[in-house]
């Protein structure tokens, strides 16, 4: 490799993260928001996971900006500006402790890619063999997301079903 | 209400844009079996297409009984998806088990290979109606105002 981009992709990301919290004006916040969104997505491609690479620079990027600028265009322009109070004693010891504290964990999780870790030998390699001969759909991806594990892609369906309802019914209050 | 864009650039680009949109969002949804893509995303780019044509060419959402009826998509998009798996258990089989689909002259893996397309319009339609009908639902601002002068 000639140059190694990872080491700034994930500069960027952590920057963007950062700058959307930490910028005042909303709609700045929100374009930041997409930013970081699409940084995340390259993200995932790097780390080899194609299909949610895709969902997240669609949905993140695309999506999410444009319902949230409209929501900020529908509300006063005044509640744009944000008032902060500076962050409490117990959020400046707790939050560290907690950082270090998942550190510590993600210690023992198995290497990435490792081939004997039990996310790579329990069902994946079943998955991985027979999801041609039995589903003639050579994206694995989407085999298990709609055979074989169809009813959680239902569920999610409704879900996505019921804030499509929800927020009709909260936003359109009233209709003759 | 949704004005129409001003600018004529922002127009005639829109015009050129939006198939282009609509038509990448179907080769994404029909193409999910075979590369990344899939229902969920698909139908994000379909409605971000027509989200597109609102924003740009603009729409009365008080009057409008597309944006109205827009919601009734919803339902459809569920029942395709339910409907697949209910045709699934009118075959004999287990609720969305797609090898059960009553096709004659399809082998049992192409039986899955349809289900899993069916499912995927299903998922796709039902995304696509939820996110135009939160943009219209933002911009039913007209709705509010008559009720409380009327």
């Amino acid at each position: 490799m000639i140059f190694s981009y990872e080491i700034p992709l994930i500069l960027l990301t952590l920057a963007t993260a950062a700058g959307a919290i930490w910028v005042k004006d909303l709609i700045s916040s929100v374009l930041l928001l997409g930013t970081y969104s699409f940084f995340l997505s390259l993200v995932w491609a790097w780390l080899g996971a194609v299909d949610v690479a895709f969902v997240e620079a669609v949905v993140g990027a695309g999506l999410a900006t444009v319902l949230f600028l409209l929501t900020l265009f529908k509300t006063d322009p005044k509640d744009t500006r944000l008032r902060r109070p500076p962050p409490s004693l117990a959020t400046l010891i707790v939050f560290p402790l907690l950082g270090v504290l998942l550190l510590y964990a993600a210690s023992d999780l198995p290497e990435f890619g490792d081939p004997n870790s039990p996310a790579s030998v329990h069902i994946s390699p079943t998955y991985l063999e027979r999801s041609y001969q039995d589903t003639h759909t050579p994206n694995v991806v989407t085999s298990v997301l709609m055979d074989y594990r169809s009813l959680d892609t239902m569920v999610e369906t409704v879900v996505i079903f019921a804030s499509g309802i929800a927020c009709a019914l909260l936003l359109r209050r009233k209709e003759k | 209400m949704i004005r129409p864009h001003d600018s004529i650039i922002v127009q005639t680009l829109g015009r050129f844009v939006i198939p282009v949109v609509q038509i990448f969002g179907l080769y994404v949804l029909f193409f999910g079996q075979y590369g990344p893509g899939g229902g969920f995303v698909g139908g994000v780019i379909l409605g971000a297409g027509m989200i597109l044509s609102v924003l740009i060419f603009g729409h009365d959402a008080s009057r409008s009984q597309v944006a109205r009826n827009v919601l009734h998509g919803d339902g459809v998009g569920m029942m395709i998806y339910a409907g697949v798996g209910g045709l699934c258990m009118i075959g004999g089989g287990e609720f969305l088990n797609y090898a059960n689909l009553e096709i004659p002259g399809l082998e049992t893996a192409s039986r899955r290979s349809l289900g899993i397309v069916l499912t995927q319009i299903g998922v796709a339609l039902d995304v696509t109606v939820t996110a135009v009908s939160i943009v219209f639902s933002l911009s039913a601002e007209e709705i509010i105002e008559d009720s409380i002068n009327g």
